[in-house]
């Protein structure tokens, strides 16, 4: 258990580190979108059932849906599907 | 800087196949030149750059002598240069910075104490009463739902209008208005749909037509057993409005906009939120002039117990879920 929290912590500052690097928009909130899904994770391990399933269905889902849509809102997607 | 040096070094190493190597060019945001073909939108801009830079000397340009013209050269290298440089500070800056905001937070955590450990100061008088007398109290089994829907059932219902607020504050600026015809949009929004409708998207469609029903009932179902397992009104509600959102993201606006209208959104979600005042203000009145109105508590564990919890995980609900799906539509058509 101690092992797959030490992976899940590393992983999880990876994603920070990635997500604050990466040069495209839609690559950082793909990166988001990881993070939320492994703190979800650590909220479950840690007992605290609530919060996981919120932030999977918040952090992970809806949230990124919304980023997205405001990443094509301003023109930010390249290579949409009608050019 | 590192940052430059760590760029020189990539680019002959650009066609190096290593997994790292790959990885970081995705996060650095360049597209594998093998395996697909940069997309002319990128090398539009560098066409036209050189374009313009071959017709300068052709141009006659008699009100700009060609001393000017370079001395004007020269003060827009010397400024890019003097930007660079600053630019260079910038990031050293930001480095330091970033350096000492981690040492602190660093230290700060050392200082904390031991997680889950008894003597801890949240451990006091208020979370045990929480926790001793929470399921006499509320008849909730989940101490989260019991905390957060009777103790402190004011809180969420801030909670829920700071919601509906924000999704109200989408609305005027996103909706387009009946009266004045937005043109503009209209095409826009005419267009994606005819590339929608052109575009099957089997997988797409597919995979929501066996996701949308399990999405939405596990939603429903959080929501309903909010007061006896982990889960209440608001993520279920976000399920909700997650599962909406697929559907209208697979198969279009338009079924799903024969439904939620947005006279429905806004009667629906008033209604919720007028509900949940309501239950609060009955159990705050009675509590505090003590005339006994109590609502049974009934059974825990069961469906229905916990007197006001459960419908005041519903009216959450319903309101998070609509929200959330008028967000999306608000975003992606501006309308409902």
């Amino acid at each position: 258990m101690m092992v797959l929290e030490f992976a899940l912590i590393t992983f999880l500052i990876v994603c920070a580190v990635a997500f604050t690097f990466s040069k495209r928009l839609l690559t950082s909130v793909i990166i988001f979108m990881a993070y939320s899904l492994i703190m979800s994770i650590i909220w479950l391990i840690m007992e605290s059932p609530d919060l996981a399933i919120t932030e999977a269905a918040v952090g992970a889902g809806v949230t990124s849906v919304l980023l997205f849509l405001a990443l094509k809102k301003v023109n930010a997607l390249k290579g949409k599907k009608d050019e | 800087m590192s940052n430059s040096n760590f760029n020189q070094d990539k680019k002959p190493n650009a066609h190096s196949k290593t997994p790292w190597k790959a990885f970081a060019g995705w996060v650095n945001g360049e597209y594998p030149e093998d395996t697909f073909e940069k997309p002319e939108l990128y090398q539009v801009p560098e066409q036209a750059h050189g374009a313009h830079h071959q017709e300068e000397p052709e141009q006659p340009a008699p009100a700009v002598p060609e001393q000017d013209a370079i001395q004007a050269g020269q003060g827009h290298f010397l400024l890019k240069e003097k930007f660079t440089r600053f630019y260079k500070v910038y990031i050293v800056l930001s480095v330091i910075i970033g350096c000492c905001v981690v040492g602190v937070l660093a230290f700060a955590v050392c200082s904390l104490p031991p997680y889950g450990y008894a003597e801890n100061p949240v451990n006091n008088e208020v979370s045990e009463k929480y926790l001793e007398d929470g399921l006499a109290d509320t008849g909730a089994t989940n101490a989260v739902a019991g905390m957060i829907l009777d103790y402190r059932a004011f809180d969420t219902f801030g909670e829920s209008t700071v919601l509906f607020v924000a999704v109200a504050a989408v609305m005027m600026l996103m909706k387009r208005s009946m009266n004045k015809k937005d043109e503009e949009g209209e095409r826009l929004v005419a267009h994606e749909t005819a590339i929608d409708k052109k575009d099957q998207n089997l997988i797409l469609k597919y995979g929501a037509m066996i996701l949308v029903p399990f999405i939405i009932l596990f939603g429903v179902y959080v929501i309903l057993n909010g007061h006896i397992s982990p889960g209440g009104g608001f993520s279920g509600g976000a399920m909700i409005g997650g599962g909406l959102m697929l559907y209208a993201l697979a198969f279009g606006h338009e079924k799903i906009s024969k439904v939620i209208t947005y006279r429905a959104f806004t009667v629906t979600t008033g209604c919720a939120l007028l509900t949940y005042a309501g239950c609060k203000a009955y159990s705050f009145y009675t509590g505090a002039n003590h005339l006994g109105g109590d609502i049974p508590k009934g059974i825990a564990g069961a469906i229905i117990s916990g007197g006001f919890i459960l419908p005041l995980n519903i009216c959450v609900g319903i309101t998070v879920a609509f929200t959330m799906y008028g967000f999306y539509a608000l975003f992606s058509k501006g309308e409902l």
